[in-house]
């Protein structure tokens, strides 16, 4: 049965991908005459929002004369990695959207490939994890939580939006772990939508949500849950109130990246002449409406960078899985 | 209250809001007639129009129109080709489509669109007057309820399972669970069943299976046993247009109950429109006595009636956790939240408080999109249903087209059309065999809920102790093992009685 795994988070990134293509209003010089965009999901989802939002912005600021889309389901996203191997001389002009996904799957030998096998083109946008409760509920901070836990850790269920072993599961172990807890004690409850989640934390069903920090935001300015911990070095701008777990004490910082992946064995000017109109647009006002309405955070890892930025995720995420049981 | 109401009338009824609403609701019903194009889909479409707009009241009504526009219409393919193309409107095949095949068409149609209508308009009208009281009924199911719902959801399998077909009808049920087990579900982190197809690891699509279960055997049925006739009726008239005086009062207490309860299921927002149809048919299938009863699932009015006035309702329901807690219940209202956070509004408790004229505009606008969709419908019903009189060499192709369509639009994939034939062959033989396919697909639908939930309660409680540690656990739980065996319990009891064994009571 095909579930439609919509988070809040999610949702919110997919709607700059379905604005309408304005006029280019060239205001600066091209870059790139055509980007072909290559969707691991369906429409609506966040993967579908990132690739048409970015789209949106380069097209519109004048750095990409057009762009084109598709959307290749299937697979979790596998197909569409196996699609771009396989035809790679024919789709040069192609980059693929992907997010922290791609590590983790690759990790538990979902996909056959891993992002070694694809030309790094950049990062470009994120969102940290953060931690909620409930408005009225005890727990006040991120070490009322660790406190509740070592007392018994059966009795403290944190839920989240992924499977066991997903993104949600895995920053939850992590920050236990970060306050020298046992991370294969947590009790995670996965649920299959945010909204579903959302809805059992208000219920009491669950102690604390495991989520992205954009949706906690806007669930905390409804006024029901508080923030107890986020997973950056700093405090963000969007919620001043809601304190990092590194200033409660806790070394954990997790980033939910997303960012766009070419086929390999791409002429390496090519591949360079696309970083440059990625860096060209994050000084143009149309990417900052198409972030400012998404609340995206700009996370830039051009090439390189974003190789070492991955391979020092996949690193950590590998160490947590392996300690859960999954790998 | 009544400040409110005066503030959403002014904003609702605005020529620009006017406008919306009827533009919505147009849309949303031709859309919604198509299979495969579900009202999320739509709505996702939308959303730029939406953005631009500006105005969250427009949006919010232009959007909302769409929904229920779509649950609305959607009920059109299942009634005249038996292809549902939402899960709401799976239940309204199973009397729509035997009404239509009998020549009733415009009939069935009819039914449909006054009970949606009054299914909305009852659901609007619980909106308005309770919709911050509901919002914690919205959060008084844990996942052992739910999970409890959905035993009582599989109970609608016992209206297929009369006059000897118990056995058939239960190995159809135990197929859908099982199929529905394929995939990666939410709770474990592999791929079950897949059998190392990596097109397999999101597991089957609804409309897949609903287009390769009903509408590809139902046109092939006709293709390979011509002796059945034209899909219209034989004389190719369009019959019994209007409800008659009788009619009306048969489906009358339907649409009452049916548009409180599935208004209520609405309201939860781990269930939604499709249990809704599902527990309504069941429930009235249940109510209903004697020859009524026997006549559900062939065509009964009662048994269109109840699963259109449910989903409907439910889906006015949806709009209590969205609005009063920020919660969406479902794809389609987790959508409409994104929209209005794009818009930079915050519902939830604070939204009735920060942003009064949205939250009223939007319920009247319900009142005025009903009305809206009544009106249009009704005198479009004899044209649509004149589609059954299309020549049968020429309406098959087109079923056949509208079914691959719906297939593979949803996904983009084109492995969606292998599994449909390769299904659809395999329903086809079941139909001969005369197994009945309505419970293989409610198995599916009900399946991975059923089957999330009770992996989520388990875990929640360290085992099995959930079933009776909530009283509305055990009540739910054993309203559906009676409903699941009040049927035979009944028919033994008529048997005795006929037999002339002295009557209990």
């Amino acid at each position: 049965m095909t579930r439609t795994f919509i988070s809040r988070r999610v949702l919110i990134a997919a709607f700059a991908g379905l604005a309408l293509m304005g006029a280019p209003a060239h205001a600066a010089d091209k870059v790139v005459d055509k980007i072909h965009f290559l969707i691991p999901g369906g429409a609506g989802g966040g993967w579908d929002g990132t690739a048409r939002g970015t789209g949106e912005a380069l097209t519109k600021s004048g750095l990409v004369g057009s762009a084109s889309y598709e959307n290749m389901s299937g697979g979790g996203g596998g197909k569409a990695i196996g699609f771009l191997i396989e035809n790679a001389k024919s789709n040069h002009g192609t980059l693929m959207v992907n997010s922290t996904p791609i590590v983790i799957r690759s990790l538990v030998g979902r996909f056959p490939h891993n992002f070694r096998d694809l030309t790094m083109i950049a990062g470009t946008i994120g969102d940290y994890a953060a931690f909620v409760v409930r408005k009225d509920s005890p727990l006040k901070s991120f070490k009322d939580l660790v406190a509740a836990f070592k007392e018994n850790p059966r009795k403290v269920a944190v839920g989240g939006g992924s499977v066991p072993g997903g993104m949600d599961h895995i920053v939850i172990a992590q920050a236990m772990q970060a306050a020298g807890e046992d991370p294969t004690k947590v009790k995670y409850i996965p649920y299959d939508a945010g909204g579903k989640a959302m809805a059992s934390l208000l219920s009491g069903e669950i102690s604390a949500l495991s989520t992205g920090f954009s949706e906690a935001v806007a669930m905390a300015k409804a006024g029901e849950v508080r923030i107890i911990g986020v997973t950056s070095a700093d405090r963000i701008d969007a919620a001043p109130d809601a304190p990092t777990l590194k200033e409660q004490g806790y070394d954990a910082e997790f980033v939910n990246w997303r960012g766009f992946f070419a086929a390999p064995g791409l002429p390496a000017d090519e591949a360079e002449t696309y970083r440059n109109a990625i860096a060209k647009m994050y000084d143009t006002p149309e990417w900052e409406a198409v972030r400012a309405r998404n609340g995206w955070v700009n996370i830039h890892n051009p090439g390189d960078k974003f190789t070492s930025f991955l391979e020092k995720q996949e690193g950590v995420i590998k160490d947590l899985m392996k300690k859960l049981g999954f790998l | 209250m009544l400040d409110g109401i005066m503030m959403g009338l002014t904003t609702a009824l605005s020529f620009q809001n006017l406008a919306m609403v009827v533009a919505g609701c147009l849309l949303g019903t031709f859309i919604g007639m198509l299979p495969g194009l579900g009202p999320m889909s739509i709505i996702a479409i939308m959303i730029p129009v939406a953005i631009k707009i500006g105005d969250p009241s427009a949006a919010l009504i232009l959007l909302a129109g769409v929904y229920y526009g779509a649950i609305f219409g959607g009920s059109t393919s299942s009634i005249l080709i038996n292809a549902p193309g939402v899960a709401g409107t799976v239940a309204s095949s199973f009397d729509g489509y035997p009404m239509a095949r009998q020549g009733k068409a415009g009939k069935a149609l009819t039914v449909a669109a006054v009970s949606s209508f009054a299914g909305g308009t009852v659901g609007a009208i619980l909106l308005m007057g309770f919709a911050p009281a509901l919002s914690s009924v919205a959060l008084l199911f844990h996942s052992a309820e739910y999970f409890a719902l959905m035993v009582v959801g599989l109970s609608a399998i016992a209206a297929f399972a009369g006059t000897g077909k118990v056995v058939k009808a239960l190995m159809m049920t135990v197929i859908g669970l099982i199929l529905a087990t394929v995939g990666e579900s939410a709770l474990f982190n592999a791929p079950r069943f897949t059998m190392g197809l990596s097109d397999l690891q999101s597991g089957f699509s609804f409309i897949t299976l609903a287009m390769a279960l009903f509408a590809l055997p139902e046109a092939l049925y006709l293709v390979l046993d011509p002796a059945r006739g034209p899909a219209g009726g034989t004389d190719g008239e369009i019959k019994d247009l209007r409800i008659t005086k009788e009619e009306a009062k048969q489906i009358a207490p339907v649409i009452a109950r049916q548009s409180i309860q599935g208004f209520l299921i609405g309201v939860m927002p781990g269930a939604g429109a499709t249990i809704a149809s599902f527990l309504g048919y069941a429930v009235e299938r249940n109510i209903a006595k004697g020859a009524e009863q026997a006549e559900f699932g062939k065509g009964s009015i009662k048994g269109l009636a109840a699963p259109e006035t449910a989903n409907n309702a439910a889906c006015t329901g949806s709009f209590v956790p969205l609005l009063t807690l920020g919660i969406p219940g479902s794809g389609t209202t987790a959508i409409l939240l994104g929209a209005l956070i794009a818009l930079n509004v915050s519902p939830g408790p604070r939204l009735m408080i920060d942003n009064p004229s949205i939250f009223w505009a939007v319920i009247i606008s319900m009142y005025v999109g009903n009305l809206v969709l009544l009106i249009l419908n009704l005198p479009l019903i004899p044209y649509i249903a004149k589609l059954l009189m299309i020549p049968r060499n020429y309406l098959i192709p087109f079923i056949l087209f509208f079914t691959m369509v719906g297939a593979y639009i949803g996904q983009n994939n084109a492995t969606e059309l292998l599994i449909l034939v390769g299904l659809g062959v395999f329903a086809t033989i079941l139909r001969f065999a005369d197994y009945p396919l309505a419970p293989l697909l409610i198995g599916f639908i009900l399946g991975g809920m059923l089957e999330d939930n009770f992996a989520r309660a388990v875990n929640l409680t360290d085992g099995l102790e959930f079933m009776v540690q909530r009283p509305m656990t055990l009540g739910l739980l054993v309203l559906g093992v009676v409903l699941i065996f009040l049927p035979a319990y009944r028919r033994r009891r008529a048997k005795a009685l006929q037999k002339g064994v002295a009557q209990g009571d």
